[in-house]
């Protein structure tokens, strides 16, 4: 226990949490909707987002921009160039995402739905998918096993402070660009004909049916909104982090998960929150615990326990089907 | 008892129940499936009681045999077989059994078992060589009950949640135990602690390390002495209870099961069990490493147990074998091997969802008029809330 490191890094990890947590708030999203319309733990979600990750990769690669900074080679970016680039990234992570999670719901998914198959069936039937994405980029991707590094495009600079904490550009879009994200999702949840669709199956699948709400296509449209917003954390965390590997999905996917689960999974709001929270209590864990960042998912882990023990159902509630969002 | 999640209103299971036709068409191949099982037990009922007990100890000398009498095909080209056996078969099989206790019996889904496992690993190494030099055969008891110990505190504060949520929970536990390990000098930090003695000689059979033969056999005898206590546990008022709440958790406290004090037995009972094979992975090897506790073995575990049909041990027993052998089998495939395994994960689940070998219903069944409208009890096997049990009340 170190309290002095704790308190002299109290606002940079808090600062830090909140860009991670946002990050995570995403790829929660994904636990959270299909969840909520299927009750499952879409386990493969992760692998989702590791897939797409490589997005910005694809893209800066098709754009021919080298990945190192050699001899008057300039890779960083200003400008519309820069938004073009960017947007680029974002496009084929979404893609990449929507695509995978597409996939994975046909593969992996339907055909245990037309069968009826019991849930736990499902786990593991998302398990072995999972293993299946991670182990294909591991084995056949052109690094393998070791870390990719995406090309510095976007020139990382100090924009500001809160206290003692430096505030990134990076941060600053990550967390915009999230919010903007989650507020999409939100609006398309509650305000559209398939987000009315998509909130009418998660509160009872039957009726739904019964109403002449095609299921099925519900179902496929939850997933690839889920991997949309997969894909979305996929693209910042390439901007806030700049490397991705085969296990990625696997690391922040727990985490992900967690977090949906410490809002209330099947909940949009309490990913949200759950997100942030995650993120904050972990970098504080790890501040407080001499920098080891081990000490920050155990602290994460014990926050989960007790506020799972106070309130069983996660911070917010299940409630997707039930309330507005 | 429980804090009830709100509900969204529905009593219906998750994902949409099929049409009536796929219904018939599911709830026919149940039939005729559990129909041959029908006849196969029948048959064996029917041969006599000291012929199966021939039967039986003839396969038990077989398993016992099997690293001597060099078959063809079936022995690991890539590693020593009988290491093999004895290092990840036996080891699963009794792991696969433990965590069987609390998913397939009791209905709980845990996804930090590996936490117990190496609770039980670290256990022995602790005393027998970090701190202390007790024997083998004395650690492995004070490993079971600080396992057993490690489940009642996980699960005391948890076990009121459901399914899901505690599916989170159990997984961080794991992660927490590992991430401990690796943390504290005390218990080995990352670079783990060696030297673990092996358990002492029997007549001629030596435990050095070598001998892998021995610790398949020590690993044989272990698998035969849990399975043993576990099927008769099954058959008992605990296992009666056990079923009672993973078929329904709330009408079985109607009923008067007290299901919080069940579920904890579950729990550290099947922890105990995993802290068991933990020990004897820690003596095998003689030597552990914080990265050999990692959360995919857990996962690992799980699927052994769901591939071989939760509920029932002898199907836990061929999920586990299965689990653990065949990427040691197709080590020839390389790296790739566990892509490999994702896909047979997938393709089995998809075409035998019930498990490799499924659960029997007992005697519950009543037996369906033939030319009849699907009877209500085939319905009910496909019905997910009942059969996958986990966490049948999470959401209704």
């Amino acid at each position: 226990m170190d309290f002095n490191s704790f308190v002299n890094l109290f606002w940079p990890s808090t600062v830090n949490g909140l860009v991670l947590g946002s990050i995570y708030a995403l790829i929660a999203l994904g636990y959270t909707l299909v969840y909520g319309v299927l009750r499952l733990i879409n386990f493969a979600n992760s692998e989702v987002f590791m897939f797409s990750a490589f997005g910005s990769f694809f893209a800066i690669d098709m754009l021919g921009i080298p990945d190192r900074l050699s001899n008057g080679d300039d890779p960083y970016k200003t400008g519309f160039t820069l938004v073009g680039v960017l947007a680029l990234c974002l496009v084929m992570s979404i893609i990449i995402g929507g695509a995978s999670a597409v996939v994975l719901e046909r593969v992996a998914y339907r055909p245990l739905r037309k069968r009826n198959a019991p849930r736990l069936v499902f786990l593991i039937s998302a398990i072995g998918a999972s293993f299946a994405m991670s182990e294909a980029v591991g084995e056949w991707g052109t690094k393998q096993r070791q870390d990719y590094a995406l090309a510095r495009v976007f020139k990382k600079r100090r924009l500001f402070s809160i206290f003692n904490a430096d505030v990134r550009n990076d941060y600053v879009l990550v967390v915009i660009g999230s919010l903007i994200m989650m507020v999409i999702l939100v609006l398309f949840v509650n305000r559209s004909k398939v987000g009315r669709g998509i909130r009418a199956v998660a509160q009872d699948m039957e009726t739904a049916r019964l109403m002449g709400v095609n299921v099925d296509r519900i179902i496929l449209i939850t997933f690839l909104v889920g991997g949309v917003m997969a894909g979305g954390a996929a693209f910042f965390f390439e901007i806030y982090n700049g490397s991705a590997r085969y296990s990625l999905g696997f690391e922040l996917g727990v985490k992900a998960f967690t977090a949906a689960v410490l809002g209330g999974i099947g909940n949009i709001k309490g990913a949200l929150l759950g997100g942030l929270m995650l993120g904050v209590i972990e970098n504080w864990g790890t501040s407080l615990f001499e920098s080891n960042q081990k000490m920050g998912s155990v602290t994460a882990f014990v926050v989960l326990v007790l506020v799972l023990m106070l309130r069983p159902t996660g911070l917010l509630g299940e409630s997707m089907g039930r309330s507005k969002a | 008892m429980s804090e009830r999640p709100p509900t969204t209103g529905t009593d219906l299971p998750p994902g949409p129940p099929p049409t009536a036709a796929a219904k018939l068409a599911f709830g026919e191949r149940i039939a005729a499936a559990s129909d041959s099982r029908r006849r196969f037990f029948a048959k064996w009922q029917q041969v006599p009681k000291p012929a199966r007990w021939v039967i039986g100890i003839l396969g038990l000398a077989f398993c016992y045999a099997l690293p001597s009498l060099n078959l063809p095909v079936i022995p690991t080209t890539g590693t020593d077989f009988s290491s093999m056996l004895a290092g990840s078969v036996v080891i699963y099989v009794i792991v696969a059994l433990g965590l069987n206790v609390v998913v397939g019996m009791a209905g709980l889904l845990d996804l930090g078992y590996v936490g117990f496992y190496a609770v039980g690993a670290y256990t022995v190494a602790v005393l027998s060589s970090q701190h202390g030099n007790l024997p083998w055969l004395i650690c492995l008891p004070i490993a079971m009950l600080v396992s057993m110990l490690s489940g009642v505190l996980l699960g005391a504060p948890t076990l009121r949640l459901r399914g899901d949520y505690l599916a989170i929970v159990t997984l961080g536990f794991g992660e927490i135990i590992r991430l401990l390990a690796q943390r504290f000098d005390w218990l080995g930090a990352t670079p783990g602690i060696s030297n673990i003695p092996p358990p002492p000689n029997i007549g001629p059979i030596h435990f050095g390390v070598l001998d892998s033969k021995s610790f398949y056999w020590l690993g044989l005898t272990m698998v035969v002495i849990v399975y043993f206590f576990l099927s008769r546990l099954e058959r008992s008022r605990v296992g009666r209870a056990w079923t009672a709440i993973r078929e329904d958790e709330d009408a079985a406290e109607l009923m008067g099961v007290p299901t919080f004090k069940f579920k904890l037995w579950a729990f550290a009972i099947g922890a105990g069990v995993g802290g068991m094979a933990g020990s004897l992975y820690a003596t095998k090897t003689a030597f552990i490493l914080p990265q050999n506790f990692e959360l995919k073995l857990s996962i690992l575990f799980l699927a052994a147990v769901v591939l071989g049909g939760p509920g029932n041990m002898p199907g836990v027993v061929i999920g586990a074998v299965v689990v653990a052998y065949l990427p040691e089998r197709f080590r020839f495939l390389d790296t790739s091997r566990y892509f490999w395994f994702g896909v047979a994960l997938v393709v089995m689940m998809i075409f035998r969802p019930q498990g490799l070998l499924p659960r029997r219903q007992h005697g519950r069944q009543v037996e369906p008029p033939s030319d009849d409208p699907p009877p209500f009890e085939d319905v009910r096997e496909g019905d997910p809330d009942l059969e996958g049990g986990a966490h049948g009340t999470a959401t209704a």
